[in-house]
């Protein structure tokens, strides 16, 4: 009888290509994700060096961080140019480097583009059992359809390009596990928010997280993204939750998945995969479902968490004199006294999207709050950014578009936008922005931003009050 | 990489916790396609207050910065590397790392280098006081010349790789056969993992 085995240790032992004394591991990358801004300097490498992609056919590349989401073609159907020429240069380099490469490409006037996270489950690029990088951190959200994906830096993009490998030491394993039934008005994003409130963004370093329990269990794929996305603002490169029914009928028929024969055969495999009943973990979480309510940030670190219904804690609160400090630093920046009412903090800016939360069930969410209301006259802007063209169809299919717009919000073109303010949609210094995005770090949104991390349908709460609410009173 | 061994000079007594990539090298600087000239952009919203402690004369061009726990947190970007090397920080010394910046640093030849809280709150006083700290990367130590000595731990071929500046992917293009091999039983054992192209 063999040892058991969590589902992180399967997918690790079968992609041992070669191990050194110290237990580092040579591991095979199944899949790779490429966009414009950690690629560049990488592909700049193998051409200094004359070296090759490995492997192009395992290899997706598709723009997403610098793509302005104004409309991106004229009347005429004709591409308008993009006018921050550094933005340009850097979307061009990576066409003319997938073309060089022979690297699959979807370009950003193709219905498929979006977020990376979201265009590889789209696309069934992502895989129950692969390992998947991308030179972004948020590669975290793969893990949610059973793949071990995490974030590199660009020598390791260079790296993958050029070997389809990467060197490893394994990590550490942890069981954050979820029980029982959410409360109405409490989603994904609550949970992995107090998730992170609780272990806060160090809790999972030299880890892979694997979500468990009931609560996980009853997800849909959606949710499970929105929590496996954020692992890495708890300290996890990578978060996993076990291929099941959900994982298959999600991926079934997507372009580049598995199909006939093969996909049998792929399933098979699948359900092979989940951790064994007496596996064991390095270290165990565990958190009942009936106490997260719906969740927002007040600092400036995604730790920073309460209640919507709590206030702004004093720094004094926190037992270590660093977090004190770190509070104290937060509130200035933030502009929040402690024992404020989260509920009283007024709002400027809604922006709906990121690759933690802009598929369809989250603009759906959004929209069963705005349906028939209007954002405050307070909100100065407002914003949804559907993760992807083909989200962004469904969302126009199903009307959503037009509740958004009647509600006041702008509709815009797919990519990452203001959760990372590189492309023109900013955060004005010193406004607020209700965000369900997946950092509020100092200039995460623009210089001088200040952001509120929640879910989208209480960010819809907030747009409609013009400040922080409980969405359980708009239910 | 650059081959490391020694680092010394002044270090600064920073000590700040969680630092994300973002405080050290923030999202608009991301926009380009070269590794260089990253440093105007190393910690600005740090640097855009007066008085801060990076522009401080003292610490000019000193190659060593002392923080706080969870070092190089959130963003993958390996821009906070680059940023930290183009304004002449070549080492980092903190109680723990965030792991893709760790990773990030080592393959720039940037050592992060972990050290206890209470050796490095020690660190802080003497560097604050002027002390010329040194990183002996052969010998695993820091040392100060107000008579400290730290040992460190780093993983040996980490060690190996940073003392002799290889070229990482070149090590690996040699397990050319390991690597085919297992594509042969990938493809022979579960070929459905070839993605259908788009």
């Amino acid at each position: 009888m063999s040892k058991p085995r969590t589902l992180y240790e399967k997918i690790w032992d079968a992609h041992v290509v070669a191990r050194r004394d110290d237990g580092t591991c040579l591991i095979f990358i199944d899949r790779h994700l490429v966009h414009e801004v950690t690629s560049p300097q990488a592909f700049a490498g193998l051409a200094a060096n004359g070296r090759r992609v490995r492997r192009p056919d395992l290899t997706l590349a598709v723009p997403d961080h610098n793509l302005p989401t104004t409309p991106r073609v004229d009347a005429a159907g004709h591409p308008i140019p993009i006018k921050d020429a550094e933005s340009a240069a850097q979307l061009a380099a990576l066409e003319a480097n997938t073309q060089a490469f022979g690297v699959p490409y979807i370009g950003a006037h193709d219905v498929r583009q979006g977020i990376v996270h979201v265009v590889g489950p789209e696309q069934g690029f992502t895989l129950p059992g692969t390992t998947l990088v991308c030179g972004d951190s948020h590669t975290a959200a793969h893990g949610a359809l059973g793949a071990l994906a995490f974030g590199i830096g660009t020598s390791e993009v260079e790296h993958v390009l050029a070997t389809q490998t990467l060197w490893l030491a394994p990590a550490k394993t942890m069981a954050v596990v979820v029980d029982g039934q959410l409360a109405a008005g409490v989603t994904a994003k609550d949970v992995i928010l107090h998730i992170i409130g609780r272990i806060g963004t160090a809790g999972g370093t030299g880890h892979v997280i694997e979500f468990m329990g009931s609560t996980i269990r009853n997800m849909g794929m959606e949710e499970r993204l929105t929590i496996s996305n954020m692992a890495i603002e708890g300290g996890a490169r990578a978060g996993l939750i076990a291929p099941d029914d959900v994982t298959f009928a999600y991926l079934r028929g997507r372009p580049m998945a598995p199909k006939g024969a093969a996909w049998d055969a792929a399933v098979r495999h699948w359900q092979s995969l989940p951790s064994d009943a007496d596996a064991v973990f390095d270290k165990r979480v565990d958190i009942a479902a009936a106490d997260i309510a719906p969740s927002v940030t007040w600092g400036t670190s995604p730790e920073d968490v309460v209640p919507i219904t709590g206030h702004v804690p004093a720094p004094e609160s926190f037992a270590d004199p660093a977090k004190q400090d770190a509070a104290r630093a937060s509130l200035a920046y933030m502009g929040l006294n402690p024992g404020t009412a989260m509920q009283d903090i007024a709002i400027e800016n809604i922006f709906i999207g990121s690759c933690t939360n802009s598929r369809i069930e989250d603009l759906r969410a959004a929209a069963a709050i705005l349906r028939g209301r209007h954002k405050a006259a307070n909100v100065r802007w407002a914003i949804v950014v559907p993760g992807s063209g083909l989200v962004k169809a469904a969302a126009e299919a199903e009307g959503l578009d037009r509740i958004f717009i009647e509600a006041g919000f702008e509709w815009r073109e797919p990519g990452c936008s203001a959760c990372l303010g590189m492309n023109p949609d900013k955060v004005p210094a010193g406004e607020r922005c209700a965000s369900t995005s997946n950092r509020n770090f100092v200039g995460r949104q623009g210089p001088g931003s200040r952001t509120h991390l929640l879910s989208p349908a209480m960010a819809a709460a907030a747009a409609v009050t013009g400040k922080l609410t409980d969405v359980r009173e708009l239910l | 990489m650059q081959a490391t061994r020694m680092i010394s000079g002044r270090a600064i007594p920073w000590g700040a916790k969680n630092i994300d990539t973002d405080i050290i090298i923030p999202a608009k600087w991301l926009k380009t396609v070269s590794r260089d000239g990253l440093g105007k952009g190393a910690f600005e919203s740090v640097r855009a207050v007066p008085g801060n402690i990076f522009d401080a004369a003292e610490n000019q061009g000193a190659p060593i910065l002392l923080a706080g726990d969870n070092f190089g947190c959130g963003s993958s970007r390996e821009h906070a590397a680059w940023a930290m090397l183009d304004m002449g920080l070549q080492a980092v010394i903190a109680p723990s790392f965030s792991d893709i910046f760790s990773g990030n640093a080592f393959k720039n030849g940037v050592l992060a280098v972990t050290l206890d809280e209470a050796q490095i709150a020690r660190l802080m006083a003497v560097a604050g006081d002027g002390a010329t700290i040194t990183i002996d990367l052969e010998n695993q130590v820091v040392t100060s010349d107000r008579q400290d000595r730290f040992a460190f731990a780093i993983d040996p071929f980490r060690k190996m790789c940073l003392m002799q500046g290889l070229d990482e992917i070149a090590l690996t293009l040699a397990e050319e056969t390991a690597i085919s091999a297992h594509e042969a039983r990938q493809t022979h054992d579960a070929p459905w993992l070839v993605p259908s192209q788009i």
